[in-house]
C-alpha cells in the first residue's frame, strides 16, 4: 500500500476555507452567523485542464481528493451532469462493512473502512461515521457455510468480523424475529467496525476539500462527446463548452456505458434500478444495522428515527431512478416477517438509483483502450461503503499511469483472462 | 409494472409472469473463438440508455422465451416478437422508430 504524504499547495490566505470547530461556531454566533463561507466554489469551466473527471458523485470526488492529498495534482476539473452528490451518492442506504469473501476485495473496502474512521478530522467536515455494528443475517443453510466461510477468510486476511449465533443476534436486535417460518434467523456475520456514515456529508466534505485545493467543481455540466486523436483523448464536449485534458477519468456509476460509447470503448456493465425507502421516524429502536440478504432486505434506524430499508434491483436493464414495485413489495414482505412491530410503520419517501452491475459484481478500476482514459466502475450495490479507499486507490492509478496494489486486481483485462473476483458468489446476492 | 405480451400463447400479462434474461441477439462464441470474442459472448453488453432488445420467459405462462423491444429510459414496451426470429419484427421495428426515427438495432 503505497503512503504518498505529498502535502496540497498552499492556496493564498483569503481564498483558503476556515476551518470548522467549535470556536467558529462561538464566533459565528457572535455575529449573527454572517460569516459562513460557500463550502466549495461553482466556477466557470476553464478551456483546458490536466485531469477532467466526469462525474461528482463520492468515488469521483474522492478520486480528485486523493489525487490532490497524495500526488499533489490539483489541476483537475469534476464534471457533473446534475448536483453534486445528486446521484448514487445521495441515493444509497449508507451502509459501511469491509467483511468480503475474496482478497482484494477485503483488501480495498478494509481500506475504506479504515479511512472512513478518520474522515471526519482529515477532511475536517463532520461525515457522522457511526460504527455501530452490522449483523448479515444467515436465514438458510446455504447462508450459514456461507458466511462462516467468509468468516474465516477474513481472520485470515486479518478483516475484523465474527460468526454469531441467533441468541446473540436477538440480544444486539431485540426487535427481531428469530423464528419467522419462511425466513428462520440461522445466526449472523457480525462486524462491529462496520456502521453507516452521512452520504451526503462525504459528498460535500470532499468537495469542500477540493474546492480548497483548488480544483473546479462544475455542476449542471453534462459531458455531450468525447474527442481523441491518435489513440489518445484530448478534450471532453459539454454543455458548458468544450474542455481539453491530458488524462480523463470516467467514474459515473449506472452512465458509465453511455460515457464509453463516446469514447469508443465497451465495458462488462449492466445498469439496472435499486431501491431504498424511509419510514416516518419512530423512537430508537434497532442500533445496528441489519443486512438479510437471502431477501434482499437491509435495515437501519437513522439518527432522525426513520427506518432505512433498502431493497434489491430489478432484473431488466433501467436507467429511470424508480424501480419496479414488486421488488420493493417483495423486499417490505419479508422485513415485515423478521421485524413484525415495522408492519404498521408508515412510509415516507422511496427512490431509486442506477446501479452498474458487472459480471463478477466486483469493481472496476482500470486503464482503457484509449490511452489517458481510466474508468471507474462496476461498483454496483455496493459502492458508498467503498468511496475513500476508490478514490485512494483511482489516484494512484491517474497518477501513475499504472494501479497501485490496491487496484491491481480491479482491471478490465480480468474478464478476457478469466480471473474474476467473484463476489456474486461469496455473499449469493448482489450485495 | 411492466406489461408484456407472449408471442407464443397470446397472453398480456404484468411482468411478474415473466423473468428477465439480459440482451438479445447475443452472438455465441465456444470453443476455438478467441478470447476477445468469448469475453464479449459473456460479459460486453451493449446497455443501452433508450430501445434496448432483450430476452424474457414466460416463466409462470407457457414457460417458452421470447424476445422483446423495451425502452429502459421510459420503460414502454415496443412490442414482443419470437425468440427463433434474427431481427426484430417489422412490426416491432416500426413502433420502435416511430419513438426514435434514427434508431438501427445493435445486432
Amino acid at each position: 500500500m503505497s503512503d504518498t504524504t505529498a502535502k496540497p499547495p498552499a492556496l493564498p490566505r483569503a481564498s483558503r476555507p476556515r476551518r470548522y470547530s467549535v470556536f467558529a461556531i462561538a464566533r459565528e454566533a457572535m455575529r449573527l452567523h454572517s460569516g459562513w463561507q460557500r463550502a466549495w466554489a461553482s466556477p466557470e469551466p476553464r478551456r483546458r485542464y490536466k485531469i477532467v473527471i466526469v462525474g461528482a458523485g463520492g468515488h469521483g470526488l474522492a478520486t480528485a481528493y486523493y489525487l490532490g492529498r497524495n500526488h499533489g495534482v490539483t489541476d483537475i476539473a469534476v464534471l457533473e451532469k446534475g448536483w453534486l452528490g445528486g446521484g448514487n451518492t445521495g441515493r444509497n442506504t449508507t451502509i459501511i462493512r469491509s467483511n468480503y469473501l475474496q482478497d482484494p476485495s477485503a483488501a480495498i473496502y478494509d481500506k475504506s473502512l479504515s479511512l472512513y474512521e478518520t474522515l471526519s478530522q482529515d477532511l475536517n467536515y463532520n461525515v457522522m461515521f457511526s460504527p455501530r455494528g452490522l449483523i448479515m443475517l444467515a436465514q438458510t443453510e446455504h447462508e450459514v457455510r456461507g458466511y462462516k466461510r467468509t468468516a474465516h477468510a477474513n481472520h485470515l486476511q486479518g478483516v475484523s468480523t465474527e460468526w454469531i449465533e441467533p441468541e446473540r443476534v436477538k440480544k444486539l436486535v431485540p426487535i427481531i424475529n428469530l423464528a419467522g417460518p419462511r425466513y428462520p434467523v440461522l445466526g449472523g456475520l457480525y462486524q462491529q467496525r462496520g456502521g453507516t456514515a452521512r452520504h451526503d456529508a462525504v459528498a460535500w466534505g470532499y468537495a469542500r476539500a477540493c474546492s480548497a485545493m483548488g480544483m473546479h467543481i462544475i455542476e449542471k455540466c453534462e459531458v455531450t462527446g468525447i474527442e481523441s486523436a491518435g489513440g489518445q483523448v484530448t478534450q471532453v464536449n459539454t454543455t458548458r463548452g468544450d474542455i481539453g485534458c491530458e488524462k480523463l477519468v470516467l467514474v459515473a456509476a449506472g452512465h458509465s456505458t453511455v460515457l464509453a460509447d463516446m469514447a469508443g470503448f465497451r465495458l462488462p456493465i449492466e445498469s439496472v434500478a435499486l431501491q431504498a425507502l424511509v419510514s416516518e421516524p419512530i423512537k430508537p429502536c434497532m442500533d445496528v444495522v441489519v443486512m438479510a440478504n437471502t431477501v434482499h432486505g437491509y435495515m437501519s434506524q437513522s439518527d432522525k428515527g426513520e427506518m432505512v430499508i433498502g431493497g434489491g434491483t430489478d432484473g431488466s436493464i433501467n436507467y429511470t431512478q424508480r424501480g419496479s414495485w414488486h421488488h420493493i413489495e417483495e423486499t417490505v414482505r419479508a422485513l415485515v416477517e423478521t421485524f413484525p412491530m415495522i408492519s404498521r410503520l408508515k412510509m415516507l419517501r422511496q427512490w431509486g438509483g442506477i446501479v452498474d452491475m458487472t459480471g463478477d459484481r466486483s469493481p472496476i478500476m482500470s486503464g482503457t483502450p484509449v490511452g489517458n482514459i481510466f474508468v471507474n466502475c462496476g461498483w454496483g450495490t455496493g459502492g458508498f461503503k467503498a468511496i475513500p479507499g476508490s478514490g485512494w486507490a483511482m489516484a494512484e492509478l491517474v497518477a501513475k499511469g499504472e494501479p497501485g496494489p490496491l487496484a491491481a486486481d480491479f482491471g478490465l483485462g480480468r474478464f478476457r483472462e478469466g480471473r474474476f473476483i467473484d463476489e456474486s458468489v461469496a455473499a449469493g446476492v448482489a450485495h | 409494472m411492466l406489461l408484456l405480451t407472449c408471442p407464443h400463447c397470446g397472453i398480456a400479462a404484468e411482468e411478474t409472469e415473466f423473468n428477465p434474461g439480459g440482451e438479445a441477439h447475443l452472438k455465441r462464441h465456444g470453443p476455438g473463438a478467441s478470447d476477445e470474442d468469448f469475453e464479449g459472448y459473456l460479459f460486453l453488453r451493449h446497455n443501452v440508455k433508450g430501445p434496448v432488445l432483450e430476452r424474457w420467459r414466460h416463466s409462470y405462462g407457457c414457460g417458452k422465451w421470447f424476445l422483446a423491444a423495451r425502452d429502459s429510459v421510459t420503460l414502454q414496451v415496443y412490442g414482443t416478437y419470437p425468440a427463433s426470429l434474427a431481427h426484430p419484427s417489422d412490426e416491432v421495428g416500426d413502433s420502435v422508430r416511430a419513438a426514435h426515427p434514427n434508431w438501427r438495432t445493435q445486432i
